[in-house]
């Protein structure tokens, strides 16, 4: 079996982990070196989620996902760097310091998926994995300047995943081309019993540029408060192509998304105070100490092993979730989520895909959000997606102040082959 | 709002072990954001949640599992095939 040699130059602090060697094998991605986000279990490869608490974890299992990639032939060249937990838009809130932007290092690389986002932009890969709790993958996309697709909630086995909020993520495909997020689709939605939310649904597919016809929703919202006018005209201009070329622009309005990034912060945060509660020192990760009773020991390990922002989610789900606390925040967070996705299924009666900007702004400066609700509302135009478990892509459209700016285009449940396609018609379009 | 009394509550509940100099910071930023979800007071209430979901299971038949010596590889703390925790009592 051919072995792929990685030693990169990492300028950009988007490796958590690189292995100089990696197998190969024949198949659809037969030589292809590809970073996988440390969330992801990888055999007999430190997986540390970014976080201090899992220093020295080595998984004895892989993923679905990256037994398929294995399968495929591809060689796992590396693990890349995350906010902690995925519980960031910047990839600063890294135990292993913050990744840099390719296109601007004095910039972030968005997050959480920051380290494969950079790893792609800079040439260091032709593809990685990222995952998507409320925006992960699309943002990072958008500020380094390349492709990346969330699917379809249950289209991408979540075994081997290390779970931060379970009915919001997917794990998903991210790369230059729109090309090779279609190939990588191919391999990653193979069915997993192992996933009790995995759908058989695997999806074969080439893309394909026609948009005659086709009807493109643009719902208000997604160019309103909040989004740099400078980013919102580079937007239309993308969608002003796709018009030229055939579909055609319906605006529309999606009222709930006043209450979509309340709801999706409650329900993140309640989810991840439940699956964080296993990181306890005993099994894996930093060792508890047993001399101590049981409450001093977890708590001097979760004190040293997290970092603020993974305490601030825990106790925000804390809360949320106490007696006395759980109708005002988890009970009304759970109606508007539903309200998000009735507003989805009434427009894709009369739309066929919906477009919009992915990320309200460019890139941050490195350490410019420092305050968190501020961070949180630069997620608003992501986690719609997340909350209906729509698929939803980020494609290159042009630049601001020189900084990528990424389209995303959503479309309805299991048709991830459709906003493909329209992504693949964007990015053809541009190329000639 | 809630007070630094209630933060350092709920960091009890949670386990997560915070020092006394960080309450202040985590209180007013816990604030900022509690006040933030007071939007969805305005959600109406009665919306349903999903209503087409399915129970999945698999068949009750024992299926392979990792070995003991993979599992334990991760702790040092470990006697006899187990885990040793800190004690509850």
């Amino acid at each position: 079996m051919p072995t792929l040699t990685f030693s990169p130059k990492d300028r950009y602090n988007a490796f958590i982990t690189t292995l100089n060697e990696a197998g190969t094998g024949p198949g659809k991605l037969s030589g292809i070196g590809i970073a996988v986000k440390d969330n992801i279990s990888t055999s007999g490869i430190p997986t540390t989620c970014a976080s201090r608490i899992l220093e020295g974890y080595i998984p004895p299992f892989d993923a679905h996902v990256v037994t398929l990639l294995k399968k495929a032939g591809a060689g796992i060249v590396g693990k890349t760097n995350m906010d902690e937990f995925g519980m960031g838009t910047t990839t600063e809130n890294s135990a292993f310091g913050p990744t840099k932007n390719p296109a601007d290092p004095s910039r972030v690389p968005g997050g959480s998926s920051g380290g494969s986002a950079a790893a792609i932009a800079a040439g260091m890969v032709r593809m990685a994995l990222g995952t998507d709790t409320g925006g992960s993958i699309r943002c990072p996309a958008a500020f380094c300047g390349i492709v990346g697709h969330k699917p379809t909630y249950g289209r991408v086995s979540r075994y081997g995943l290390i779970a931060y909020a379970n009915s919001l993520e997917q794990i998903g495909p991210m790369a230059r081309t729109v090309s090779d997020i279609s190939l990588l689709m191919e391999i990653l939605t193979a069915y997993d019993p192992r996933d009790s939310t995995s759908i058989n649904c695997p999806y074969a597919h080439t893309p394909d540029p026609d948009v005659h016809g086709l009807k493109i929703g643009v719902p208000e919202e997604y160019f309103g408060e909040g989004v740099d006018p400078r980013v919102a005209s580079v937007v239309w201009e993308g969608i002003s192509l796709l018009e030229r070329k055939g579909a055609e622009i319906i605006t529309c309005r999606m009222p709930s998304m006043a209450y979509a990034l309340a709801a999706y912060y409650v329900t993140c945060t309640s989810e991840a105070s439940s699956n964080l509660a296993r990181f306890d020192g005993v099994r894996y990760g930093h060792p508890a100490d047993t001399k101590l009773q049981w409450h001093e020991s977890f708590q001097d390990r979760r004190r040293n092993g997290f970092g603020t922002e993974v305490k601030r989610r825990i106790m925000l789900g804390t809360f949320a979730l106490s007696s006395g606390y759980y109708g005002k925040y988890y009970a009304k967070a759970q109606a508007a989520r539903q309200q998000v996705r009735t507003d989805f299924l009434r427009l894709f009666r009369s739309v066929d895909v919906i477009a919009g900007p992915t990320m309200p702004t460019v890139a941050f400066r490195l350490g410019e959000k420092t305050d968190p609700l501020p961070m949180y509302l630069s997620d608003i135009l992501t986690v719609p997606a997340n909350l209906a478990g729509i698929p939803a892509i980020s494609v290159p459209c042009g630049t601001s102040e020189g900084l990528p700016v990424g389209l995303q285009i959503m479309g309805p449940h299991f048709r991830d082959e459709r906003v493909i396609d329209v992504a693949y018609a964007y990015e053809l379009g541009v190329a000639r | 709002m809630v007070s630094e009394k209630d933060v350092a509550h709920i960091a009890g509940l949670a386990d997560i072990g915070i020092e006394k100099e960080e309450l202040a910071e985590f209180t007013g930023r816990f604030n900022e954001i509690l006040d933030y979800f007071d939007i969805l007071d305005q959600v109406e209430p009665g919306s349903r949640g999903e209503t087409d979901l399915v129970n999945v299971f698999r068949d009750d038949v024992v299926e392979a599992s990792l070995p003991e010596d993979e599992v334990l590889a991760n702790t040092r703390e470990k006697e006899d095939g187990f885990f040793r925790a800190p004690r509850v009592m």
